[in-house]
């Protein structure tokens, strides 16, 4: 026979009022594991949806001229020849703080040529890239995997009215087409692209690149930063950000952050004070026994100690199956929040942190004791002659 | 020696016009083993005074001496292990707590201070064995009577065997042949040499005591 055993024993007497403070901090934390579970889902899936829009950051030669386009259109006189970046100078951008953050890094030269007597602007990439810098792009056929090879964007294959297997004259090679692009509706349906060497040779533009775009995708990743130190990394040229998409989608993710968090907030608010009230009652109506324990010879603390273990052990419960309904709700509500594959999704929610039932327990267990100080206090306070005659 | 000694005691209830002296400049001295019988009318200040010489009620002026201790110069928490160490109480409505049984309720006092827990249950066995009760250590106090539930009390008050039992009404609540029952079984732990001091309205208990205090308007009166 302890404290303990006491706290124990009147927990099991007043199942009722147990319960309720049981059910407020379960739910309490039960809200809090789901938001932040499905906080980190969420945040999963969106790097995921993300990696979709390829390039974020463009790298091109600083030019004092404006570029005459607008919505994708481009009106001309842009000189892609003011100034030269030099292909080796490129890969100082993975000298930058935030390098691990780049997920591809894809020079591009262009030049116009002449192909089958049409004018056509001609790309050269590293095709090792466009997965990830351009995952838009859906090919009949494959991606050039020789210098002699070239792949024809939709509209630019019906101009020229070639297919797959046949051969394009651009200059003064023979290429043979090895895929078309699916229409797209972007810029790429006018292309035509061959492996950057090729596209060097034939615009004699060889170790010179026209631009190069950069797939810098996480969430939270600091873009405006990243920008500024690849601009620092290459004097010589003009970074952007192609905000507006990563932009739009990292504000969603803070609006829903701020909102979970906001709910945690209240929850664990409202939690906090069910506790605080039901353990006043508790103070309350147990006045006399109170009386009785320290006239027996109990500390001050004694009583504390006994207000605290009831509410530490109603919280310590409260926490561990709160944890598990919060578990359980986020699997249900994940695919509500999420696009494409949930199921996958699962791995990044709750079960990520092999730390969070042992904070969610832990959160219970300080939000029962906080909220059990004042009651603990005015136990503590009670006069026991007082208590003691009342009844 | 447990000797107690109560000097110039006095209690004011209250403020200014409203107050109220239960207890008026009472000297008292209760020699260690003695059967006191405190006696009065209603409202003379007889649990007033038992729960100053309990250390549960602090006086309005005059000091209390129990063991060569001044009971209310120390801190509460040194009030609380003198209540422990050296007193008992029997509360006339028995306060044991409901969801704990018979065993437990005389643990109690044994919750707060070091001991295996066979030790803790074999000294609260014997306390109900001295009070003829430990076939019904795993009653809960709803399940015996009223005079049971009594003398339960009464092992809680004594498993710590604390020299000095201060019992408020003990028989208040029960009938005249249980109550003559608690009435020998605290004449018989007054044998084995505690300190007894008893509040009670009934001449017939009051005669167990070796001497009788009868209080009026918080003073002492000579019959
Ligand atoms: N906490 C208190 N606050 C105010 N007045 C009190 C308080 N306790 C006791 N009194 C008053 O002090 C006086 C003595 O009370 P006390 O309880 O000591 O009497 P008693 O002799 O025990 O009476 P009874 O036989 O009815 O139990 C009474 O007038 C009572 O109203
Ligand atoms: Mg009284």
């Amino acid at each position: 026979m302890n404290l303990n055993a006491i706290a124990i024993a009147n927990i099991k007497r007043r199942k009722a009022k147990a319960a309720f403070v049981l059910t407020g901090l379960l739910l309490a934390v039960a809200t809090v594991v789901a938001l932040l579970g499905l906080r980190q889902a969420v945040s999963f899936n969106m790097i995921h949806q993300l990696e979709q829009y390829g390039a974020n950051i463009v790298i091109l030669p600083q030019s004092d001229s404006l570029a005459l386009s607008y919505g994708g259109i481009s009106l001309g006189g842009v000189s892609f020849d003011v100034r030269k970046i030099h292909e080796e100078e490129l890969q100082q951008v993975y000298t930058i703080p935030y390098r691990q953050n780049i997920a591809a890094l894809g020079p591009v030269v262009l030049g116009v040529v002449s192909a089958n007597d049409h004018d056509v602007l001609l790309t050269g990439l590293d095709f090792e890239t466009t997965p990830v810098l351009k995952p838009w792009w859906r090919i009949h056929g494959a991606t050039p995997s020789h210098e002699d090879q070239v792949l024809l964007g939709a509209e630019a294959a019906r101009l020229l009215g070639l297919a797959s297997g046949d051969t394009l004259r651009i200059e003064n090679s023979d290429l043979i087409v090895s895929g078309v692009l699916e229409p797209s509706g972007s810029q790429d349906d006018q292309l035509i692209f061959t492996p950057l060497p090729a596209a060097q040779r034939i615009l004699g533009k060889e170790g010179q690149i026209s631009m190069a775009e950069v797939a810098a995708l996480c969430h939270g990743c600091p873009i405006d930063e990243m920008v500024a130190h690849i601009a620092m990394a290459l004097p010589n040229t003009q970074v952007m950000a192609i905000q507006q998409v990563v932009e739009s989608r990292m504000q969603a993710m803070d609006h829903f952050e701020t909102f979970a968090y906001g709910v945690c907030g209240v929850v664990i608010v409202v939690s906090g004070l069910m506790v605080l009230v039901s353990m006043m009652g508790n103070v309350r109506e147990r006045a006399a026994e109170i009386g009785v324990f320290r006239a027996i010879g109990y500390r001050r603390r004694h009583v504390m100690r006994i207000i605290f273990l009831e509410a530490g052990i109603l919280a310590l419960v409260g926490g561990a199956l709160g944890y598990a309904l919060g578990q359980v709700v986020m699997r249900l509500t994940l695919p509500l929040f999420t696009i494409g594959d949930a199921q996958a999704m699962h791995h990044h929610g709750g079960h990520g942190d092999p730390l969070l039932p042992v904070l969610a327990v832990g959160l219970s267990v300080a939000v029962g004791l906080v909220a059990s100080v004042y009651p603990a206090l005015m136990a503590s306070r009670m006069d026991p002659n007082e208590a003691l005659r009342a009844i | 020696m447990s000797d107690i000694i109560a000097s110039g005691l006095t209690k004011q209830y209250g403020q200014g016009s409203l107050a109220v002296t239960a207890l008026d400049n009472v000297e008292l001295r209760i020699s260690s083993g003695e059967f006191v019988a405190v006696m009065g009318q209603s409202g003379s200040g007889k649990s007033t005074l038992l729960s100053i010489l309990g250390a549960l009620n602090t006086p309005s002026s005059g000091t209390l001496t129990v063991d060569e201790l001044d009971i209310y110069s120390l801190n509460q928490d040194q009030r609380a292990d003198f209540r422990r160490e050296y007193l008992g109480f029997v509360f006339q409505s028995f306060h044991l707590l409901p969801y704990l049984n018979v065993l437990e309720n005389v643990m109690i006092p044994l919750a707060v201070i070091a001991g295996s827990r066979r030790n803790k249950e074999e000294k609260a066995l014997a306390a109900l064995a001295e009070v003829g009760l430990d076939r019904k250590a795993n009653r809960l106090p709803s399940e015996i009577s009223g005079g049971e539930q009594e003398r339960v009390a009464i092992a809680r008050a004594v498993v710590n065997d604390p020299p000095i039992l201060l019992a408020d009404e003990p028989t208040g609540n029960l009938d005249s042949r249980t109550g003559a029952e608690v009435m020998d079984l605290i004449g018989r732990l007054n044998d084995k040499g505690r300190t007894i001091v008893m509040v009670t309205h009934s001449e017939e208990n009051a005669r167990h005591a070796g001497r009788i205090l009868r209080l009026a308007d918080g003073r002492f009166v000579d019959v």
